[in-house]
């Protein structure tokens, strides 16, 4: 009565799982350091999943609603505008050079916040997933960077029209955007892979983050300009968020970035990479006890 | 290559980090049990599983019994590779299926196409191998006219037989499975089953978990007696079974489904 094995009808489909596996407790650093690159090869592989994750996230949160994702291009688009107005008359400056640089600033600003932030709940909030099967953590990652690459592109829009109504067109400095950009999806991955983990570990940090993104938010150029600190100006690239903005900022506004920003920006960058893996290596292998 | 699982000597604690972790009555009750303890840092840790051997071979259908608690469902997420030992060593060869969570990725508000396709991707399907997916299991839960339809509005029973196909739809070499597989009322159990058999005398190796005895000794050609996440007994279903039970075995015929 007992069922025993036979062959496999060949038609029906395998699993890709891990064909073979090999835990250890008394991991050395070279292993964990290999099972932790094995962590980011197989998340890559997924990268199907990853996206139609990342996609399903920003369709469910809009569920039901008529315009869809395009709210956050409305809400976007009334801020700047609101915040335009205001703002040019404050800082006596005419709307034709603020309202631009304003729109930019925001949209990106807005991506780099919400990413910081969604990154502490990378892992958390697929705890399901991590505790009932074996799946790539930097899966997870990827989804994050994805649903924030699709809600950024929806803001875009508002960038675009504004834009289009002063008649600016950055031409192909534009394209020296491109860089900086790359630069954001390398960091935004390590950041998510460290606060992932990190929150996962310690569920403090979260709100401690949001509350320096909202210090960084006022302390760093986004929606006052950068030449009216005068002298001051010369010493912003000590702030990292700073140099982030810029990179991607400044070509799109037809403006040279100044060597030291992208000199600064590659050793944030290197440095955020470097902790971010010291501490995956080390935390990978704990996620799934910790969510 | 066949399936083979090796575990030696594992040990898996778990830390308490939230919530009232050091509160009185949680040491009380846990100091009862026996199985709180220290880590090297002073934290305190309950220890799932302590010092487990277990080799299972091509074609073993090994099947864990034990009280709640007794570190079933942590073997079972160990031998998954979810959770990494914290002592000794796991090795497996072979794929493998876990069917530990009955609703695995799914999500109520997609559609029973999307759900389908979540899951095909998360085995890492190809685009070809998901179609076929999604024709097998629409089939088999008889979805129809609400594969485009959300799943909240499914009635719990769709919900049930959409979920056992997804489970059920992909052939692993080593199967892993949790009790909740076997529940569900006997109609459907009786269309399950087949099904079930089928995936089952695929695989090279399974491990079912399970407070059934009906359904080990159906099924199983060896036996794991967990206790306080250590492993208690380990032999056929004839040695194990009736100490485990406190009774003899009754006649094997007739043998109950649910």
């Amino acid at each position: 009565m007992t069922i025993a094995a036979t062959a496999t009808p060949p038609d029906i489909p395998r699993v890709q799982a891990d064909a073979a596996l090999d835990l250890t407790a008394e991991m050395t650093l070279r292993s964990r350091n290999r099972h932790a690159v094995d962590d980011i090869r197989k998340g890559l592989a997924l990268w199907r999943l990853a996206l139609t994750l990342g996609w399903l996230d920003v369709r469910l949160r809009y569920r039901g609603s008529a315009l869809g994702p395009f709210w956050l291009t409305i809400s976007t688009g009334v801020m700047v505008g609101a915040l335009g107005v205001l703002y040019s008359k404050l800082f006596k400056m005419d709307l034709e050079s603020y309202l631009p640089f304003l729109a930019l600033s925001q949209v990106l600003w807005g991506f780099l916040a919400a990413l910081v932030s969604e990154a502490c709940t990378t892992f958390t909030e697929a705890e399901t997933v991590i505790r009932s099967v074996r799946m790539p953590l930097f899966v997870f990652s990827i989804r994050t960077l994805i649903r924030n690459l699709i809600t950024l592109a929806h803001n875009i829009v508002v960038i675009v029209l504004v834009f289009a109504y002063f008649l600016i067109w950055p031409g192909a400095d534009a394209l020296l955007a491109l860089p900086g950009l790359a630069v954001w999806v390398i960091d935004a991955l390590a950041l998510t892979l460290l606060l992932g983990a990190f929150c996962a570990r310690f569920r403090d940090i979260q709100p401690i983050v949001n509350s320096i993104m909202q210090i960084a938010f006022f302390v760093s150029p986004v929606i006052w300009k950068p030449e009216q600190l005068g002298a001051g100006a010369a010493k912003l690239f000590l702030n990292p968020f700073y140099c982030l903005l810029e990179i991607v900022r400044a070509p799109l506004l037809g403006q040279p970035i100044a060597l030291r920003v992208w000199a600064a920006t590659i050793v944030y960058s290197l440095v955020l990479c470097v902790i971010s893996w010291a501490f995956f290596v080390r935390a990978r292998s704990r996620v799934s006890f910790w969510i | 290559m066949s399936g083979r699982i090796d575990v030696e000597n594992i040990s898996v604690w778990f830390p308490l980090y939230h919530g009232s972790a050091r509160s009185l009555k949680k040491t009380m009750f846990a100091a009862a049990s026996g199985r709180l303890g220290q880590d090297q840092q002073k934290r305190v840790v309950v220890r799932a599983l302590q010092d487990v051997t277990v080799s299972i071979a091509s074609g073993d259908r090994l099947g864990l019994v034990g009280r709640n608690g007794a570190g079933k469902t942590t073997l079972l997420r160990v031998l998954a590779g979810i959770y990494e030992p914290v002592a000794g060593r796991v090795r497996i060869s072979g794929s493998l299926n876990a069917l530990l969570d009955p609703s695995l990725g799914m999500n109520m508000e997609l559609t029973g196409r999307e759900n389908i396709l979540l899951r095909g991707l998360y085995n890492g399907l190809t685009k070809p191998e998901i179609a076929r997916l999604e024709e097998d299991v629409a089939d088999f839960a008889g979805l129809a006219d609400f594969m485009d339809l959300p799943m909240r509005i499914y009635s719990s029973g769709m919900v049930l037989r959409l979920g056992f196909a997804l489970a059920t739809a992909v052939r692993p070499q080593i199967l892993l499975m949790d009790e909740w597989f076997l529940a569900g009322d006997a109609d459907f159990m009786e269309k399950a089953r087949t099904r079930l058999e089928e995936m089952v005398r695929g695989a090279d190796i399974l491990v079912l978990s399970s407070h059934q005895d009906a359904i080990i000794r159906d099924w199983c050609t060896r036996v794991l007696w967990m206790e306080q996440g250590r492993v208690r007994a380990d032999g056929s279903p004839d040695e194990v079974l009736p100490e485990y039970l406190g009774h003899p075995l009754p006649e094997r015929e007739p043998l109950p489904v649910s």
